[in-house]
């Protein structure tokens, strides 16, 4: 097995050469730890890790880190994902290390929804660092073991160190060069924007190839079952930076409503079989919105499971 | 210039309803170029709660004047020999002239007529828009004069977040992304490369977040 930084197992995972297989769920809007559990027990046989949501669409939930905590005692790894819009650098260090001391030791670094999404719009946002700075943040916690404010850090965290890519938002001339931003701040793994679009996610896979990024950092394509035709408008009119073809709503649309929820699931298994192929693509982020149940059937239909088992 | 814009004038009403004798001060900077609290917006504030107060049954006395500025002590004093005629004064300048007027009449009430919005420019007559927060430390230099602290939603310094659509802000479709304007100028400098440099972890120490702010200049001091 090639050099591991940390004792992830995603990066084990990743280094010995097999496709991971990431998934993600969110906490609850209540104190119940079971919510996340049992959301966390659907998947744990199916995935080589979980991420747990930082507050998504910035509606106010159980938070990240607590969940991540829940999932470890479960002997389930989980991503810590962490936005920059609530936090300053003095409380995104602070939890970089209470993950650590619980020994979490992948992180997602995010820059978060802005606030007028969701449930708090008065509230005020703090963006002091950017995602890509909170990229470097960890990396220098981990590497040099050393805080932003230069001292010395007592057992440094040690993360597997992740950022998000969003291969369909504009300006498309610049997506390939903030991935390369992204790899050259220091982020090992990607996981992308759900992808309907296989084409231009394509062609942004033959640009990040062309300047080397596929082999500096390990690009995990993320897909979202769809539910319903509905479900396919929406994320095509109303989520910003989502690109839905027509081609995949008229799909939807075109079976009986009874049975869209399984013509979702089989474009999603179909995205991911066709995505094996493609030079790069080193695994899936299965993002199965409140429908973790199903993810399962997607990542066995797939021909993803079982997943590898390493010491 | 400071973009203002006029409180509604219900919450002016009940600002002002203790008083017998206001004096409205309107200011003729920056609240007068976005017609907020220049000279024409006191006269039309000054009719409105006349006509008001007039039909309450009530007499009260309300006057005009408009200084050449509220953030500057000599202009201010132009009014220190009538200032004790009026239980209160309604100021049209921004919050810094309300509060310089406040400082400098120090036993007279002074309230603001007008909300203080941010700094900007006007693009058109009846439109005005963001584009300086005073960071204390201006980078334009680096992203093609464009200013992603006053323009971003999220003050992201290297680069769109995933919600750029079709160069607008996942806020608004009335909102221009910010680095969309920053992508597009370098491409037409002919330094889109720049784009890819690595922004620095920014000092907010000069911003709001280290505390109230002077600037003290040696070479000026008399």
């Amino acid at each position: 097995m090639s050099d591991v930084k940390t004792p992830s197992k995603l990066e084990k995972v990743l280094a010995s050469g097999h496709q991971a297989v990431t998934s993600e769920c969110g906490p609850p809007r209540g104190s119940d730890a079971g919510e996340i559990r049992n959301k966390a027990e659907m998947i744990r046989d199916h995935v080589d890790a979980v991420n747990i949501t930082d507050n998504q669409t910035s509606v106010t939930r159980l938070c990240s880190l607590a969940s991540c905590i829940h999932l470890k005692s479960m002997g389930i790894e989980p991503v810590l994902q962490m936005v920059v819009r609530d936090r300053n650098r003095i409380a995104l260090q602070s939890d970089i290390l209470g993950a650590a001391s619980f020994d979490i030791c992948n992180i997602l670094c995010l820059s978060g929804d802005h606030q007028a999404f969701g449930d708090n719009a008065q509230g005020q946002n703090v963006f002091d660092i950017d995602s890509m700075q909170l990229i470097q943040t960890v990396r220098r916690m981990r590497d040099e073991g050393r805080f932003l404010g230069g001292d010395e850090i007592h057992r440094p965290p040690r993360m597997f160190v992740g950022a998000a890519a969003n291969p369909f938002a504009d300006p498309f001339e610049i997506r390939v060069p903030r991935l390369a931003k992204k790899v050259a701040a220091g982020a090992e793994f990607i996981q992308t924007q759900c992808i309907y679009n296989l084409e231009k996610f394509e062609q942004w896979m033959a640009q990040a190839r062309d300047r080397g990024l596929h082999e500096k950092v390990a690009i995990l394509a993320g897909v979202t079952p769809l539910k319903s035709a509905g479900m396919a408008k929406y994320m095509k009119n109303r989520v910003p930076g989502m690109d839905v073809p027509d081609e995949v709503v008229k799909r939807m649309s075109g079976v009986a409503k009874e049975k869209q929820a399984q013509e979702g699931i089989d474009i999603c298994v179909e995205t991911i079989q066709r995505l094996k192929e493609v030079e790069g693509v080193r695994g899936f982020h299965v993002m199965a919105i409140e429908w973790e149940q199903k993810v399962p059937e997607i990542v066995e239909r797939s021909g993803l499971h079982p997943r590898p088992e390493l010491d | 210039m400071i973009v203002a814009k006029p409180k509604p004038v219900e919450e002016v009403i009940e600002s002002v309803s203790g008083f017998d004798r206001i004096l409205l001060v309107g200011c003729n900077e920056c609240v007068t170029v976005c017609e907020a609290g220049g000279r024409k917006e006191v006269g039309v504030l000054a009719s409105a709660l006349r006509m008001h107060f007039m039909n309450q049954g009530r007499n009260v006395q309300i006057d005009e004047v408009t200084l050449e500025r509220q953030c500057d002590r000599e202009y201010l004093e132009e009014i220190r020999n009538r200032i004790d005629q009026y239980g209160a004064v309604l100021s049209l300048a921004c919050g810094v002239g309300v509060q310089f007027m406040a400082e400098t009449y120090f036993q007279t009430p002074v309230l603001p007529g007008v909300d203080t919005c941010f700094m900007g420019v006007t693009e058109e007559r009846g439109l005005w828009s963001e584009r300086c927060q005073g960071c204390g430390q201006c980078v334009l230099a680096r992203t093609g004069g464009i200013c992603p602290v006053s323009r971003c939603a999220k003050r992201l310094f290297n680069g769109p977040c995933g919600g750029s659509t079709r160069g607008k802000c996942e806020l608004s479709k009335d909102l221009e992304c910010a680095w969309q304007l920053i992508i597009d100028r370098l491409t037409e400098l002919g330094r889109l490369d720049d784009y890819e440099e690595l922004a620095p972890i920014k000092d907010w120490s000069t911003e709001r977040a280290g505390g109230p702010r002077r600037v003290e200049r040696e070479d000026v001091r008399q």
